[in-house]
């Protein structure tokens, strides 16, 4: 193991180089750029062999990352925000032809207004693909959880897409200390590539994709929906696996802080989980029972997981980086179902929107708030709007 | 390759379900003969996706591989890609598609493709219109040809602007191959494919593939109406290697009425819309045979 200082997007492409991907189509997006850059260079100093296809567009590069896959190699591509929406159509494809094609997500708000900073609204609409998604909090586990994600998506139980999402900014473009894997190191945690479904191949026709009629669809789609419900389990090993091999835990589906004897717990994704576990610390020091959830698993969404540990608790808010306008963050309605028949009141954050700062202090305001719900019962406001002008939090 | 010695195999098989006398399913079941047994076949969804592998039948007897609509030519590439990147140098990977499908939403990734010289064939089966969703206008239908989103109303009757010339798009790729194909001309059509198969790099071949029930014409008249295409200049048979292009057979001067008269699609075409056509392909010929003759070198 070499310890550098990397970006984020470093993070990723180092990961997928490592996993000694075959085949990769991509084209630039801000912040992503800097993925497809650097495995560039990876296949350009020999360090990578691997098939670079240089595409006119994110609709087809993942389009043509599901046909290499299709046809028996290990794939990977990265995109962000407009260049996701680009490839939208293709998605379920991947998904839905049962190919594990892994995918870093530079997460970047959608327009208008045109923006280039973090936000999660690009993914959010990706959320029924039958993609496989986990959120990154830093740029080790950004590293880590690309070759995770080959294992997980590779896995013959599974056989899905896998996208990998890192902040904008916050972690494409800012340097940490990471520790990157050798070559043998890797090799032992992502095994050589065999594809966990049908491929074109000449010496035993396949068709990969056809035109199917009502009487067989409900079957194909329970198969992809069993295939995702399995993913939970599959990822607990695999992280175990990882652990054991390379001694960090990220915790598999979720990972809980503090919950245990927590009055109010507080469930975030990406980058805002780091800021909320310093203040989890702080609050603590001063007595407050409070616990935070990192949710890193978004698709399957780890429903029970939640429900066992907001069980527990007086309070529970959710930060959202996303809006479904007019209804609340993606997060918050995902969440209230898995506290559905429970009495804990559940609150909405929402803020963080175009790579607007979130500090301690607005989730110190958050614990409170959720503090003095858990005291009093009552709901001051089921969704507030973090540092916006104008609006009353 | 003489035609009596194609092989007697079908790789595209009977049982498919197009309709009688199709030009596409003609050009794929004698295409798929020449290009043979290692051959991987890229679809769009299409008139021929549909009639040749609805599940669980495929026509097919060779590797099918389908993802959406308009992206036929990089998928083609993809896969080509990773073959190669598996040390496969020898099987052939074919897009077929169809107008709509490569001169409209499909151009982007075709022009992708072509750039960076993909070792792939791309064919476009040119029936002159969306025909799966039901004859509708696409960038490849004729002058004057009504379509269901061109019909033929009380002031406004046909397609208002003339066909892209695809071919000469590709061509200005400076692809090691683009060829235009018939399959009224089933010799000049064996001799491409053969040529195209042998050649590594990006190869475009775009048939002229009747549809009866789009062009409103007698099943049994499609050959007829495939030879009238070239007499009258409608479609030119030529083909480009290398940046040489060679005109592989001359229009008789045919009057383009004569090609009209045969297809409902063209029926309700006033006089001055005809010789507005006649004009056109004159036109267009006279710019085919010039560029023949400039890159003949």
């Amino acid at each position: 193991m070499v310890k550098k200082v990397v970006t984020g997007n470093y993070a990723a492409a180092y990961g997928a180089m490592r996993a000694r991907v075959r085949m990769v189509a991509a084209y630039p997006i801000t912040p992503q750029t800097f993925i497809v850059e650097h495995i560039s260079e990876f296949i350009n100093n020999g360090e990578l062999d691997c098939a670079y296809m240089e595409v006119e567009s994110e609709h087809s590069a993942m389009s043509a990352c599901v046909s290499a896959s299709a046809a028996g190699v290990r794939t990977f591509t990265a995109t962000s925000s407009q260049g996701l929406a680009l490839m939208h159509e293709i998605l379920p494809i991947a998904s839905g032809l049962r190919l594990p094609v892994v995918m870093a997500v530079v997460n970047r708000a959608i327009a208008a207004p045109i923006n280039i900073w973090v936000e999660h609204n690009d993914i959010m609409p990706e959320r029924d693909s039958g993609w496989i998604q986990v959120f990154c909090d830093n740029n080790q586990e950004v590293h880590d959880m690309v070759l995770q994600a080959f294992r997980i998506a590779e896995d013959k139980r599974v056989a899905l897409p896998m996208a990998v999402n890192l902040d904008a900014f916050i972690l494409s473009h800012t340097v940490e200390p990471v520790d990157l894997s050798e070559p043998e190191e890797a090799d032992r945690f992502v095994p050589k590539y065999v594809p966990p479904s049908p491929t074109l191949d000449t010496a035993d026709p396949k068709a990969v994709g056809v035109f199917v009629p009502p009487e067989y669809m409900m079957e194909a789609r329970w198969n992809m929906d069993k295939a995702m419900r399995e993913v939970p389990k599959v990822a607990e090993e695999v992280n175990s696996a990882f652990v054991k091999q390379f001694g960090r835990n990220w915790g598999g589906m979720i990972d809980p802080y503090m919950v245990d004897d927590a009055d109010v717990v507080l469930v975030t994704m990406g980058t805002v989980s780091s800021t909320a576990h310093e203040v989890v610390d702080e609050l603590r020091a001063e007595g407050k029972k409070v616990g935070l959830v990192k949710l890193r698993f978004w698709r399957p969404y780890p429903t029970e997981q939640i429900r066992k540990i907001v069980g527990k608790a007086k309070a529970v808010g959710v930060f959202d980086r996303a809006v479904s306008y007019g209804v609340g963050g993606p997060s918050y309605i995902e969440l209230r179902n898995a506290a559905y028949g429970l009495s804990v009141p559940v609150m909405d954050f929402i803020g963080g929107l175009g790579g607007k700062d979130v500090s301690s202090p607005d989730i110190r305001f958050i614990y409170e708030r959720l503090l003095e719900t858990a005291k009093t019962g009552k709901v001051k406001k089921d969704i507030t709007w973090i540092n916006t002008r104008g609006v009353e939090q | 390759m003489k035609l009596k010695e194609m092989p007697d195999e079908e790789l595209f098989t009977r049982g498919h379900t197009a309709c009688a006398g199709c030009g596409a399913a003609t050009a794929v079941r004698n295409f798929m003969k020449i290009l043979g047994k290692d051959t991987i076949v890229v679809n769009p969804a299409c008139c021929l996706l549909i009639f040749g592998a609805t599940y669980p039948l495929v026509a097919y007897k060779v590797p099918l591989h389908h993802v959406a609509f308009e992206n036929t030519a990089v998928c083609a590439a993809g896969i080509s890609r990773a073959i190669r990147m598996q040390g496969n140098d020898h099987t052939t990977v074919v897009g077929i598609a169809g107008d709509g499908g490569t001169a409209d939403i499909g151009i982007q990734s075709l022009s992708g493709c072509a750039e960076r010289n993909e070792d792939m064939i791309y064919v476009m089966y040119d029936n002159e219109a969306y025909m799966n969703t039901g004859i509708q206008r696409s960038g490849s239908t004729p002058f004057g040809a009504w379509t269901t989103t061109t019909p033929v109303g009380k002031v406004k009757a046909g397609k208002e602007n003339f066909k892209k010339d695809m071919p000469q798009i590709m061509m200005a790729h400076n692809v090691p191959y683009v060829a235009t194909a018939s399959v009224g001309h089933i010799q000049d059509f064996i001799n491409k494919f053969e040529k195209a198969k042998k050649i590594k790099g990006f190869r475009y071949i775009q048939i002229f593939t009747p549809c009866p029930t789009g062009w409103r014409h007698d099943t049994a008249k499609t050959m007829e109406i495939c030879k009238l295409a070239v007499d009258t200049g409608m479609w030119t048979l030529y083909e480009c290697e290398n940046g040489k292009v060679t005109i592989n057979r001359k229009p008789k001067g045919t009057p383009v009425a004569e090609y009209l008269k045969l297809q409902g699609r063209f029926r309700h075409m006033k006089e001055a819309d005809i010789q507005k056509l006649q004009d056109w392909v004159t036109k267009k010929w006279q710019a085919d045979e010039k560029l023949a003759q400039c890159k003949s070198a």
